[in-house]
């Protein structure tokens, strides 16, 4: 019995995913000329060497668990926000414009500066709700088209005259100091890592927060119910639209903070974007990984994380770091068609019983 | 008077050069989305295109060779995304979210593995796509501005009539629109829905890397990591802003494309940002939406994987 339940554990068959995207990735590395050995020696190197690596990979995973969250909620809610990459970038760059222009004490500046990013990334996300319920427009799409109009709309004010450093090329300039989310100087120095910031705490509250709204609240009951299903949520008396509306609210608020994150606790600005950034992206990712569990997001959001990391080292061993798109890539695929694994699996564990 | 000509000559110019990748890719889509599969890695096959068109053109130094090479390269990609949904009835959104990470990843993979650059090396002019009327017409003349573009410019019209022609006349294209709407009666009457879709979705595979290497054979002369940037995505949004048909979507396509022109040509002069213009086909795609597409009809079973039964 104990064997059927691992069996029928979705946890197993997102391992083999993993594994399978790890053996593709090398398969690419080696037809490469490249030993997947030195390559992913590197990789594991690169995270878990020094303790300030490990430090560094909770820094690149904070924003990664935020998006994470953003589209398991949404998942978990019956819509799929696959714009959490408009919502993350409108949430940074309203962090990041609160950070340069508001003059604020310390802690205050912050914490007003996450939660306009997170009312940003609530409207962006709330508007493409009001195509949905109103206009029945798909979110898909719309989600789509808000990602690019927020990806310019970046670019557009990372060059107005009131955000664009002067001789900067094309970045802002730095927001204050009273903005950022850094620890405290002796802890940086004690941590040996300048990067180290309050994102990852918030993360962990902010996906302990969101598994009780799920789980243990009425409002996270009627969220899921609408999901689930829509006539019957609404025939039991739920307002489906409200629902569907506050869903997308909450994930693009989500969304907005990991973008305050990424912009007060590690960049400290924003450049010009050539190509979308991916968080949003890698979002879908991390969520798919966790099985759409908020507290799971920690998790595959600290290895997608690492992955990101740890990738970014493997130039020095002359391994293209995008062999972690590719890998990445294969598990997304290898999750999304788990459940045939399911049924050959069940079936072979009941032959031989 | 004189510059006037000359400006709008320019313009039809910028949008002949914008228009082809969209609307070849744009085309390759509707056969997807008619035949029930969301295909939203356009975007993914555009770019391993983009490359695999410039990899091949710096080897048999052939234009129409490199071109092919690149839509021979999108079709494999779609051959995956279309195992992955067709056969084991995988989310098509998240399997196209994925193609769009192995896409963009490969294709920069392939390109620093063989020439140790996120850029291929540029293309020889004579080892582009050609252009129609070469040397024909002066140079920067209104008439070498709108005839002397590259053929191929032209010839994604030929393929949008084309493309009208099989979806409305032939019976492979009532096969792929009712496959699209009603797999179980199409399987009960014999048409195998996996057939059908199959050759859809690699079909667009196939339109889209032709669109993606357009832009490193013809538009520019190399592969970069933003050669790309977006263009799948408008290519979606010129599909359902023109109602799932070729015809409606080569309209929305030369709007695009002449959006894209507009803001070449606004961008040498600095008046308005770039950027601001960039939105434009996104905002379009929005508010037509509202106005007007909003209650149009999506193909009833788009997006859900068809399960035969045994």
């Amino acid at each position: 019995m104990k064997k059927r339940r691992i069996l029928e554990s979705s946890v197993l068959y997102t391992i083999i995913a993993i594994v399978i995207g790890f053996v593709i990735g090398a398969l690419f590395l080696a037809s490469a000329g490249i030993s997947p050995a030195v390559a992913y020696g590197k990789l594991i190197d690169g995270v878990f060497g020094k303790p300030k690596f490990m430090i560094w990979t909770l820094v690149y995973a904070s924003p990664l668990i935020f998006t994470g969250l953003s589209v398991a909620f949404s998942l978990r809610t019956g819509v799929f926000n696959i714009g959490a990459e408009g919502q993350f970038v409108v949430g940074a760059m309203a962090a990041c414009a609160c950070g340069i222009i508001l003059k604020l004490p310390p802690v205050i500046h912050a914490i007003v500066c996450v939660l306009v990013a997170a009312l940003a990334g609530f409207i962006w996300s709330y508007l493409v709700g009001i195509l949905k319920v109103k206009r029945g427009i798909h979110e898909v799409l719309s989600f789509i088209m808000f990602n690019w109009i927020a990806f310019y709309l970046s670019n557009f004010l990372v060059n107005t005259e009131t955000l664009h450093k002067e001789g900067s090329g094309e970045a802002t300039k730095n927001v204050l100091d009273s903005a950022r989310l850094l620890f405290p100087e002796g802890i940086l120095k004690a941590l040996n890592c300048n990067g180290a910031n309050w994102g990852f705490i918030l993360a962990i509250v902010a996906a302990i927060v969101m598994w009780i709204i799920i789980e243990k609240t009425t409002l996270g009951y009627k969220l899921k119910a609408v999901g689930f299903n829509k006539d019957a949520a609404t025939f039991g008396g739920i307002n489906a639209d409200r629902s569907i509306l506050t869903a997308l609210g909450i994930s693009g608020a989500l969304a907005g903070i990991g973008g305050a994150v990424q912009v007060l606790g590690m960049s400290g600005r924003i450049s010009q974007f050539a190509g979308q950034e991916g968080y949003g992206f890698e979002g879908i990712t991390v969520a798919l990984i966790a099985g759409s569990n908020p507290i799971g997001c920690i998790f595959s959001g600290i290895f997608y994380g690492a992955m990101k990391y740890g990738g970014s080292k493997l130039t020095m061993v002359g391994a293209p770091e995008e062999v972690i798109d590719i890998i990445m890539g294969c598990v997304i695929i290898f999750i999304a068609i788990s459940s045939v694994f399911k049924e050959m699996f069940l079936k072979i564990g009941k032959k031989n019983q | 008077m004189d510059a006037f000509i000359s400006n709008l000559g320019l313009l039809i110019n910028a949008t002949l050069v914008a228009t082809p990748p969209l609307l070849l890719a744009a085309l390759g889509s509707c056969f997807s989305e008619r035949s029930g599969v969301i295909n939203l890695g356009i975007e993914g096959m555009m770019t391993i295109g983009a490359f695999v068109g410039a990899a091949v053109g710096l080897v048999v130094n052939n234009g129409w060779i490199a071109f092919l090479a690149g839509g021979l390269a999108g079709a494999v990609m779609a051959a995956i995304h279309a195992v992955v949904c067709i056969q084991f009835h995988a989310d098509q959104t998240i399997a196209g979210t994925a193609m769009n990470f192995i896409g963009p990843g490969l294709a920069l993979f392939l390109c620093k593995a063989i020439f140790g650059s996120t850029d291929t090396p540029p293309l020889s002019i004579s080892d582009k796509l050609p252009k129609l009327f070469e040397g024909v017409f002066e140079a920067g003349s209104f008439l070498g501005n709108v005839l002397n573009v590259y053929t191929v410019a032209y010839l994604v019209f030929v393929f949008a009539a084309i493309a009208v022609f099989v979806f409305y006349k032939t019976k492979f294209g009532t096969h792929l629109r009712a496959v699209g709407e009603h797999p179980e009666a199409c399987e009960s009457l014999g048409i195998s829905v996996y057939r059908v879709r199959y050759i859809c979705v690699i079909i667009s595979g196939f339109m889209a890397g032709l669109g993606g290497a357009f832009v490193t054979t013809a538009t520019i002369n190399q592969f970069r990591p933003s050669v790309i940037v977006g263009q799948g995505f408008i290519a979606i949004a010129a599909v359902i802003f023109g109602k799932f048909s070729p015809g409606g979507a080569a309209k929305a396509c030369l709007l695009f494309g002449f959006c894209s022109g507009v803001k070449s040509i606004l961008s040498m002069s600095s008046v308005v940002d770039p950027n601001l213009i960039s939105m434009i086909p996104y905002i379009v795609t929005i508010v037509a939406l509202v106005l007007f597409v909003g209650k149009a009809h999506t193909p009833a079973a788009n997006g859900k994987p068809f399960v035969k039964s045994k």
